[in-house]
């Protein structure tokens, strides 16, 4: 295809994503969040990456929008229009030169797909011949994540666990 | 066949910048919320059809029935919001 379906995508990306920051109102803002996610999540499964899709999916779609709702029900005062001062000259100068220096770096990276490129000649190839030896799960992913990073795993899914402890008695009710 | 499923993600991706329109200028809060249900909806129905354009429309299915599911809680909870806390 000459023209990428992911153009659209990302410029509804860019949109939603400037409007979030632009518009007046605290509650809109969550809700252009929310779509923002939604095109992430598109993004992602165009590109393969369908847990990615499905976790962004869940926790940026849905929870994070539940979550800030929760917190402007909690903190917002009566009026929550937002004043923001224009951007400085030097704001406005640096961070267009960061873009582009970023651009620069990124013409450097492998095609996206590229079996040469060492991302996919490293290591990649070991976990696909043999994890299924190693562990014996058919999921390449998930053998990964429980097998060869189990510690790891479980030490996220300990900070987790804290912090919803954490959220659960900053957010209840008192009496 | 699959230049067809392609025009179909290009005319649902024409469809959901019509609603970013509405989510992005609508004057009342309203406005905002009916737009964003209709971009989830649309969502749900391009990533079915980009499953359909990939042939692993198995695991697209899943992923769209989470949204569509998520999505109404986070109706749910706009609309819980703005009936306690009243119209901002």
């Amino acid at each position: 295809m000459i023209f990428s379906y992911e153009i659209i995508l990302l410029l509804l990306l860019l949109i939603t994503a400037a409007g979030a920051i632009m518009v007046k109102d605290l509650m809109s803002s969550v809700l252009l969040l929310g779509s923002y996610s939604f095109f992430l999540a598109l993004v992602w499964a165009w590109t393969g990456a369908v847990d990615v899709a499905f976790v962004e999916a869940v926790v940026g779609a849905g929870l994070a929008t539940v979550l800030f709702l929760l917190t402007l029900f909690r903190t917002a005062p009566k009026d929550t229009r937002l004043r923001r001062p224009l951007p400085s000259l030097i704001t406005l100068i640096v961070f267009p030169l960061v873009g582009v220096l970023l651009l620069y770096a990124a013409s450097d990276l492998p095609g996206y797909g590229d079996p040469n490129s060492p991302a996919s000649v490293h290591v990649s190839p070991t976990y696909l011949e043999q994890s299924y030896q190693d562990s014996h799960t058919l999921n390449v992913v998930t053998s990964v994540l429980m097998d060869y990073r189990s510690l790891d795993t479980m030490v996220e899914t300990v900070v987790i666990f804290a912090s919803g402890i954490a959220c659960a008695l900053l957010l209840r009710r008192h009496g | 066949m699959t230049t067809f499923f392609f025009f179909v993600l290009m005319s649902l991706g024409i469809l959901i910048g019509v609603y970013l329109y509405r989510v992005l200028k609508g004057p009342t809060i309203f406005d905002r919320v009916l737009g964003l249900n209709g971009i989830s909806t649309k969502a749900i129905i391009s990533l079915i059809v980009i499953g359909v354009y990939f042939d692993r429309v198995d695991m697209f299915i899943d992923i769209s029935t989470g949204y569509a599911l998520i999505n109404l809680v986070g109706a749910l909870a706009v609309a819980k919001y703005l009936e306690e806390k009243g119209l901002p």
